[in-house]
């Protein structure tokens, strides 16, 4: 058993020295012709949900790389999906992108083989949630704030604070918020409970969201367990929040501009805004698998990304930020400056972007609680504990 | 006298002969694929699900660590972790109860009473919802019980909103609306499993002789007698196949309870997070030989209770 270990050890060290050889791609070959990607739904659009958005099939037509799409609903799915490999890129979030790269399932991206890698906003280059050690494991995608919905009806003017969804208070129409404000359901809105008592306990010594100590932990679950009492139910799909606020009298939650978009297209009384504790957001990363089977196409789709209507169209579609800053102005797609201002593109330095929290962190090794408690606590908390 | 010439023969025939000779080795060629398939895939999926469940992951560094423990398991007893057990399995229990109860008049009168057209009615009546799609069935569920929704309306409409209202204040099942209460919950699960019940059901009461009713009429027995001595003990193996149906079903669902109700989660639910980005792989696989136990002793009183004894 013990000889069989250190077999098995050698395996992984001996992989480990050569796999920088096999890592980085160095130049672009020809066209295998066609590309597997895994992403979040409405990330690719081939002109089918709406002739006017289409994507692909231009990518399609110049390059014979057919690309073959795999929706994931979640991080974690994504996560599940480049494990079982097969897969050549991954639209992932920061909530996932750290662990992908930790489990080396994603390689360092060759920059100088994506002419339009210069174009991309400064303030994203180096972004945490992608760049480990100095190497960029990917492209930036689009990104976006978490942003406060609120229904336009309660609320003559938009909340300053997200205590509206914190704490018990009577909103502006003198009723309670009980059972009126939602949350989103996913662990890592810890983060925004944390950067809450940021603003409103200073004393707490929170730097970071996404690191926290056993004792901001602790502060920031006693919010959410606060929370729990005023929330009938958390959201995490899209359509389920859009049907709560138009059903259910949800009138304040934590929400993503596609939501927002969403409703007001249905004309439906609602708004967005960014209180003045910040935001949390997510910024999405193109990141390609470590075994992509076409990785010349793969190159291929990450220039197309930067370099293309695709920026500018997604981001009126999807109510994100491009991550190319000229799409907003360029005329490459339907995207306006006005467009971009109302997706949040001005809000760049009020959010904290989603990162995968582990334990290793600025205050010390192993001084942060790291995900994974993070998601039996969230789970927890929902549940009632 | 010239030696015999025996016709070549074909690759076929020469395997008819050599099957023939040895009738064990066709035996096994013909096993082997679903043996196969039942012990590497399926068995050995579950132990491996099962090795996983053994192991720990460290909660400081969120990585699992492949050294056998019970820690895992002591994990599961914790309040938070072993309320959702709790939770899922009295949803399981109250849901398969009342799919029994809802059932059986609806599988008596169509193994006793329906006939020719009523009968096809009643299949195509049980049988449609399990045509189309049980997310489309469980977002239209969300409708219906949205505090917009069309229950509400009619409540209100009838002056019958104080009942709504009543069943919405009880403490631990309520909630702010239908559909964000245990109450929903309890309502769709019922509804996507009912035809599971039916239909097991219906075929132990199609089962039960007449003659036998007769019989017990003919010797005086009430009509309430001869259901409770004679209908109800020979359609029991029916009942039970249902309720290992609705019963299993309710226990390893997580679409409906993270669409309708309080969020809070249930087994599969837990299973669901647990695994993924978390990477809390071992409690997840914990989490799902919780069900698989449940499932065990279920079966092994439906054993006692005679359920498989007409298969």
């Amino acid at each position: 058993m013990q000889k069989l270990k250190f077999v098995a050890t050698g395996l992984v060290a001996l992989s480990l020295a050569t796999s920088p050889l096999l890592a980085q791609v160095t130049a672009i070959g020809p066209g295998e012709g066609e590309v597997d990607i895994v992403a979040w739904p409405g990330y690719m659009e081939r002109g089918e949900s709406d002739k006017d958005f289409d994507w692909i099939t231009k990518f399609e037509k110049e390059t014979s790389c057919k690309v073959n799409v795999k929706t994931a609903g979640t991080s974690d799915e994504m996560v599940t999906l480049m494990n079982q490999g097969g897969f050549d890129l991954v639209t992932a979030s920061g909530d996932a992108s750290l662990r992908l790269v930790a489990g080396k399932k994603v390689q360092e991206i060759n920059t100088a083989l994506i002419p339009s890698w210069s174009k991309l906003d400064p303030r994203l280059k180096d972004g945490a949630w992608f760049t480990v050690g100095g190497k960029h494991y990917g492209v930036p995608y689009q990104w976006g704030p978490n942003v406060l919905m609120y229904n336009t009806d309660v609320f003559k003017e938009a909340p300053t604070s997200w205590s509206v969804v914190f704490e018990e208070q009577n909103l502006p129409d003198g009723k309670s918020n009980k059972g009126r404000v939602q949350a989103y359901s996913g662990p890592i809105y810890v983060a925004d409970a944390a950067l809450y008592l940021m603003a409103h306990k200073p004393e707490l010594g929170i730097t970071n969201p996404y690191e926290l100590t056993e004792p901001q932990y602790a502060a920031a679950l006693d919010l959410l367990r606060g929370q729990r009492k005023l929330v009938s139910r958390y959201w995490s799909d899209a359509t389920v929040q859009t049907d709560d606020f138009k059903n259910e009298g949800i009138v304040a939650s934590s929400s993503w501009p596609y939501q927002v978009n969403l409703l007001l297209g249905e004309k439906a009384p609602v708004g967005s805004t960014i209180p003045s504790e910040g935001a949390t957001g997510w910024s999405d990363t193109t990141m390609m698998a470590t075994d992509a089977p076409h990785p010349n196409c793969a190159y291929k789709w990450m220039e197309h990304t930067l370099n293309s209507n695709l920026q500018s169209d997604l981001s009126v579609w999807f109510g994100s930020v491009p991550v190319v800053p000229a799409a907003c102005t360029d005329g490459s797609g339907q995207q306006t400056a006005e467009g971009c201002k109302a997706n949040g593109s001005e809000t760049f330095d009020k959010i904290r972007f989603w990162t995968t929290p582990i334990a290793d962190c600025a205050a010390g090794a192993g001084a942060c609680v790291p995900y994974a408690r993070w998601v039996s606590d969230f789970m927890a908390v929902v549940g009632g504990n | 006298m010239s030696p015999a010439v025996f016709p070549s023969r074909s690759v076929a025939s020469r395997l008819t002969t050599l099957f023939w000779r040895h009738p064990r080795l066709l035996l096994g060629l013909l096993l082997a694929p679903p043996l196969l398939w039942l012990g590497l895939v399926y068995l050995g999926a579950l132990a491996a699900l099962l090795l996983q469940s053994f192991y720990s992951i460290d909660d400081f560094s969120g990585l699992i660590v492949p050294e056998l423990t019970l820690k895992t398991y002591a994990q599961l007893f914790r309040p938070s972790n072993f309320d959702v057990i709790t939770r899922t399995l009295l949803m399981a229990l109250s849901v398969t109860v009342a799919s029994g109860v809802i059932a059986f008049p609806v599988a008596y009168y169509a193994a006793r009473f329906a006939r020719g057209r009523w009968k096809a009615a009643f299949y195509l009546g049980v049988m449609l919802p399990l045509w189309s799609s049980y997310l489309v069935k469980v977002y239209a569920w969300k409708l219906i019980l949205a505090k917009e929704g069309i229950v509400t309306w009619a409540a209100t409409a009838t002056h019958t909103d104080w009942l709504l209202d009543a069943a919405l204040s009880l403490p631990g099942i309520g909630g702010s609306s239908l559909s964000t209460s245990y109450i929903g919950t309890f309502l769709v699960f019922c509804y996507v499993w009912l035809p599971y019940m039916i239909l097991p059901m219906q075929a132990a009461l199609e089962r039960v002789p007449t003659s036998m009713l007769e019989a017990s009429a003919d010797l005086g027995a009430t009509a309430g007698q001869t259901f409770r001595t004679v209908t109800l003990p020979l359609a029991l193996p029916g009942i039970i196949a249902g309720s290992i149906f609705t019963f299993s079903l309710t226990l390893g669902d997580y679409i409906i309870p993270q669409i309708i109700g309080n969020s809070a989660s249930f087994i599969g639910m837990a299973v669901y997070q647990l695994q993924g980005t978390a990477g809390n792989v071992p409690l997840a696989a914990a989490f799902a030989v919780v069900p698989i136990l449940i499932m065990l002793v279920y079966l092994t009183l439906a054993r006692r209770a005679g359920a498989f004894d007409a298969l």
